[in-house]
């Protein structure tokens, strides 16, 4: 039976993962490829990274990185953040990153989504998108841009529909409302999401306990969701979410 | 041993990344060549037959890349010869992909969409469990990754099958030397790493 994903999500900084507390600085976590080795081996299904700088410093990807995890783990990863063209893109899985994450140039450009399925696959292309609750959208969710300090008047139903249509090969929902809170995921969006469209959704933003991880795969449809600070400071390890997943009856990759 | 691992070959046909691939095997201390050159898979030891993305050109580059015989001749030469994903599929004869594709043949069989059914997404993405092919269906506790909107049928030579969007499909075929998987052995954690290992035994 497939089984639902648990992903760490490691935000990069200057070569190093880091994660923003509310209201703090960020906190400094470890080496990228250290903790990509320890959630591996620690049974995560999958990882993504995002190098979160990369953009606003406009430079690309820190290629050595990619390089470096892929070498070192054998699981499927994600890379996002500073990916600005096919180019961009290619470098990224030469490296051997199983998929490239676009989410800003998406909404900036979407013929880069249908460029990159052609080039390399729609499983190779996913997107990120970063939806705020609104009420001046049929859905209620509208899409936010650049570290959600843009808003874009797009509907994130029709635009998660739109994304599938050119290619994306999954689509990570990134609640706004939800991130960072540690209260768990956004369940109607993630479920509005899920049902509107054909390819797998991630669930992203709000993890803070293994019971939000049942909840969003039996309540909200998600085929994957995104873990951080509740792993990254060491309150729960990944082991014990799947414990908990597979109690609840949730499909989960045990024994890795 | 050293010549021998020195001509493992993984066949680049353009279709998709075989970092990984090769990332595997040097995780098991293993050198591979990466290579578009008939002769080299002529005269490889071992040939690692990958591939991600559609049926039909893969079909055209290995055929504008001089390959298709050298692929074909490997495959029924009785040397160790592993394909993965659509290096498995295009082995069968035909694929329902792309509208229909003659592919190489080597193995009998047909490669076929899943079928549409509510609220089952496709491609199929992420970790699947396998079964033997045989009585006892002992249940197996392996997982493998795998990425892929095509299946093959299963067949005699269907050593492992996985069910997805309600079919049981052909998850690893084996005849002789030559293995065939549809998941990702490369990105299959442990369990991928022992699955080469073995195929590195034969």
């Amino acid at each position: 039976m497939l089984t639902k994903r648990v992903i760490p999500c490691l935000d990069v900084r200057a070569g190093r993962v880091t994660k923003g507390v509310k209201f703090k600085n960020n906190v400094d976590l470890g080496d990228p490829v250290e903790m990509a080795v320890a959630y591996s081996d620690g049974g995560a299904d999958e990882l993504v990274f995002y190098d979160i700088t990369a953009s606003a410093e406009h430079r690309p990807i820190d290629i050595g990185m990619v390089e470096a995890v892929a070498k070192s783990v054998r699981i499927p990863f994600a890379v996002g953040g500073g990916i600005a063209s096919l180019a961009d893109m290619e470098r990224v899985i030469l490296a051997g990153a199983e998929k490239v994450s676009v989410n800003s140039l998406a909404v900036a450009n979407p013929q880069i989504i249908a460029d990159g399925a052609r080039a390399f696959g729609a499983q190779c292309i996913v997107l990120g998108m970063d939806p705020v609750k609104s009420d001046r959208l049929p859905s209620g969710y509208e899409i936010t841009t650049r570290g959600f300090r843009e808003f874009t008047g797009m509907d994130a139903v029709e635009w998660a529909k739109r994304a599938a249509g050119l290619g994306a090969g999954e689509i990570v929902v990134n609640s706004v409302n939800a991130d960072g809170t540690r209260e768990g995921f956004e369940l109607t969006l993630t479920r509005l999401i899920a049902e509107a469209v054909d390819v797998p959704v991630v669930a992203s933003g709000g993890a803070g306990k293994p019971e939000h991880l049942v909840e969003v795969f039996r309540e909200a449809k998600a085929d994957a969701a995104i873990v951080a600070g509740m792993i990254h400071f060491g309150d729960y390890t990944i082991a014990q979410i799947k414990a908990e997943m597979s109690a609840a009856g949730v499909p989960t990759r045990m024994g890795w | 041993m050293e010549s021998q691992e020195a001509s493992i070959a993984i066949v680049d046909y353009g279709a998709g990344n075989l970092t990984s691939v090769k990332n595997a095997f040097a995780a098991l201390g293993v050198e591979t060549v990466v290579t578009r050159d008939p002769a080299v898979v002529a005269a490889a030891a071992r040939v690692v037959f990958p591939g991600v993305g559609a049926a039909l050109s893969a079909m055209e580059s290995l055929r504008s890349l001089g390959l298709e015989s050298a692929v074909k001749d490997a495959a029924a030469s009785g040397r160790p010869f592993l394909g993965i994903c659509l290096g498995m599929q295009i082995l069968f004869e035909h694929s329902e992909e792309d509208g229909g594709v003659d592919t190489l043949g080597i193995l009998p069989g047909r490669v076929r969409r899943f079928p549409k059914v509510p609220g089952v997404k496709v491609p199929q993405i992420g970790w699947n469990s396998v079964a033997p092919n045989h009585e006892p269906r002992t249940t197996n506790h392996d997982f493998y990754y795998f990425v892929h909107s095509y299946y093959a049928e299963k067949t005699a030579d269907t050593a492992l099958v996985a069910e997805y969007a309600g079919v049981e499909f052909s998850a690893m075929v084996r005849r002789g030397k030559l293995w065939a998987c549809q998941f990702h052995p490369e990105k299959s954690g442990r369990v991928g790493l022992k699955l080469l290992s073995d195929w590195l035994s034969i």
